[in-house]
């Protein structure tokens, strides 16, 4: 099943472009990064398919509605902006009773456990709370609305390492214990690397890579051997990036089958380099004779 | 959604009907005794400063209860957490409106009957003067203070505050915008929409001298023209002489000048009875003294009308704020 499908979205904001010609389709059941550079159109993506911002072309579909097109709508997805708002004046307490009054799904014995175990006290004011603590309150917010579909921009952007890896920490055992999907935005790959199972990524609102993490990191080769014209490699292997010094070449292809040729030295690929590679290459989705020029 | 946003809109909202409420007390304890009197000239402070309070009311609802209930969301981020609740946009917008429309009309009622209540000695001894010495219950800045005319302010600057601060998102700039519009229309409705909500009544009248209740002249003393005594309680919108062909003059005609002396060129002011009798030749070379105005019995009717104008004009930026916050982000 499809938890979001867009067909070439775009977003202008006055005379600026933040998104254009987005086409992409996320699958349920997993928790989805979507990484790309700054002005990548992340945080656009994320805005329309809650329904905060409306498409000026394409269409969108969000657990098979459009995004903010009613109660039920809403009910489907939760969306957790990356400024993690909450309301300064009101407790946690009347921040969960906010969430119990206005929403029909509300999952009031979550919330409160999920408050208690992160070791808040109800009766202290959001506007007290530190950084870490108003990203859980809001996360919290948008888990026990149960919704289908967790939408999360940049959620670890303004914590510490240590309330970082918490976070997620906490956000995994959530998705593992309720089932939602979770789409996610980061331009830190390292945090998406330890929650995320799918990965999306985004250069220049073009969907650049998007598919299963261990497929992606098992198919992607780092070659480095005696230099020589990648026009010579295999059709079946694409080349993402290629680097050449007098006497040596490096180049990272993406291929299915194995690698035969005895003359490369083959390396495997972290997640990080491989997104840096894609994001520092945008020429590598044409075709491998285009890349070498 | 209700509670969050009473939530939100109480501290406001009890702060101004706190303030209702002594200014009530105040208006209990002083309003029996003027009952029976004829001379009001102690309670002029009382008086002015209860109109002042319904002026302020508007501007303060506009400015403190309508701007913030957008702005302070969309400053803070917090539109996001609670457009992404199961609520819509649209029923997010009918509560706050709903409450605070409510809220403003129900404290601009309760001020305004208290304070037409305070001084209806005033206001009944006013509608009998034929002269400019009191201010009657119709006249432009009583009126507004009056009646259920303040129920309308209420709404329409509510509304107003909501409206702008969708529009520039930014509370102090929707503040300034809102307190500077506020002002614009209430000064613009009661000098030319007002007159006009009813074609006013005209009089004309012979000019004999006792009626005369004023003489204006300009700095080289050329008298411009006079008024007569209106009818009581009336809201005159214009009090001039006209010629036997129905014209209107001013300067008055050069017979009279010479009825009231020139500073400086003339010897002592003239007596009473001689300016007035010089002043009425007038009346014999056909001259009359013709009156525009709205009669006081039309102080209802003129609040209903200006009451649903501004109703009118609430309805339509609700409208507009509807139109308006599916686009916001």
């Amino acid at each position: 099943m499809t938890v979001l499908r867009a067909q070439g979205l775009g977003k202008k904001y006055k005379r600026k472009w933040a998104l254009t010609g987005c086409t992409l389709e996320i699958e349920a059941g997993h928790v989805t990064g979507l990484v790309g550079p700054n002005g990548a159109g992340k945080s656009t993506l994320l805005n329309i398919a809650s329904g905060m911002l409306e498409p000026t072309t394409g269409t969108i579909e969000v657990c098979g509605g459009t995004p903010g097109s009613g109660p039920e709508q809403l009910a489907k997805v939760g969306y957790v902006a990356q400024s993690t708002p909450v309301y300064t004046g009101l407790t946690i307490e009347e921040h969960l009773r906010l969430g119990a009054h206005l929403n029909p799904r509300w999952d009031d014995s979550l919330a409160t456990k999920r408050v208690e175990r992160l070791g808040l006290d109800p009766k202290q004011p959001a506007g007290k709370l530190s950084g870490g603590q108003r990203a859980q309150l809001a996360l919290t917010l948008g888990i026990a609305k149960r919704p289908e579909l967790l939408l999360l921009d940049e959620p670890v952007a303004a914590l510490d390492p240590l309330a970082r890896r918490e976070f997620l920490q906490d956000l995994m055992e959530s998705v593992a214990e309720h089932g939602l999907s979770v789409v996610m935005s980061s331009h830190l790959v390292n945090d998406l690397e330890r929650v995320c199972d799918h990965l999306v990524v985004l250069v220049a609102s073009e969907v650049r890579v998007i598919g299963d993490v261990d497929e992606l990191l098992a198919s992607h080769h780092r070659l480095s051997g005696p230099r020589r014209d990648v026009e010579t490699l295999p059709s079946d292997q694409h080349v993402i990036s290629a680097k050449h010094t007098d006497r040596q070449t490096t180049v990272l292809v993406r291929t299915e089958a194995p690698i035969l040729d005895p003359a490369w030295t083959v390396a495997q690929i972290g997640l990080e380099d491989l997104v840096l590679e894609y994001m520092s290459n945008p020429a590598a989705a044409r075709p491998a004779l285009e890349v070498l020029r | 959604m209700t509670w969050l946003t009473w939530r939100q809109f109480r501290i406001p909202a009890l702060s101004v009907f706190a303030a209702l409420i002594v200014i009530g007390v105040v208006l209990a304890i002083t309003g029996p005794e003027l009952v029976g009197r004829t001379n009001f000239s102690d309670q002029d402070v009382l008086f002015g400063g209860t109109i002042l309070v319904l002026y302020l009311l508007p501007a303060v609802i506009g400015v403190f209860w309508g701007v913030p209930m957008i702005t302070r969301e969309l400053e803070s981020g917090t539109h996001s957490l609670v457009w992404n609740q199961t609520v819509t946009r649209k029923r997010w917008l009918v509560t706050k409106l709903g409450l605070g429309l409510l809220a403003a009309m129900v404290a601009a009622g309760l001020l305004g009957w208290a304070v037409s209540w305070w001084a209806s000695p005033i206001d009944a001894l006013a509608a009998t003067q034929t002269d400019r010495g009191m201010l009657s219950r119709i006249m432009p800045v009583v009126f507004g203070a009056r009646g259920i005319v303040p129920i309308g302010y209420a709404a329409f600057a509510l509304a107003l505050g909501v409206a702008v601060g969708m529009v520039l998102k930014r509370t102090v700039a929707a503040m300034a915008v809102t307190l500077v519009v506020i002002a614009a229309v209430l000064l613009v409705v009661p000098n030319f929409v007002r007159p006009y909500l009813l074609p006013p009544q005209t009089m004309t009248v012979a000019i004999v001298g006792e009626d005369i209740t004023n003489i204006t002249g300009d700095e080289t003393g050329d008298i411009l023209e006079i008024g007569v005594r209106n009818p009581p309680g009336a809201w005159v919108l214009a009090n001039e002489t006209v010629d036997p062909a129905g014209k209107a003059v001013s300067p008055l005609p050069d017979f009279v000048q010479t009825c009231v002396p020139r500073p400086g060129r003339d010897a002592g002011p003239p007596s009473h009875g001689s300016l007035e009798a010089c002043m009425a030749q007038l009346g014999p070379h056909g001259y009359q003294q013709r009156l525009t105005y709205q009669p006081g019995s039309r102080f209802w009717p003129l609040q209903w009308l200006e009451l649903a104008l501004f109703l009118a004009m609430t309805a339509l930026l609700t409208w507009f704020c509807f139109r308006r916050v599916r686009h916001l982000s």
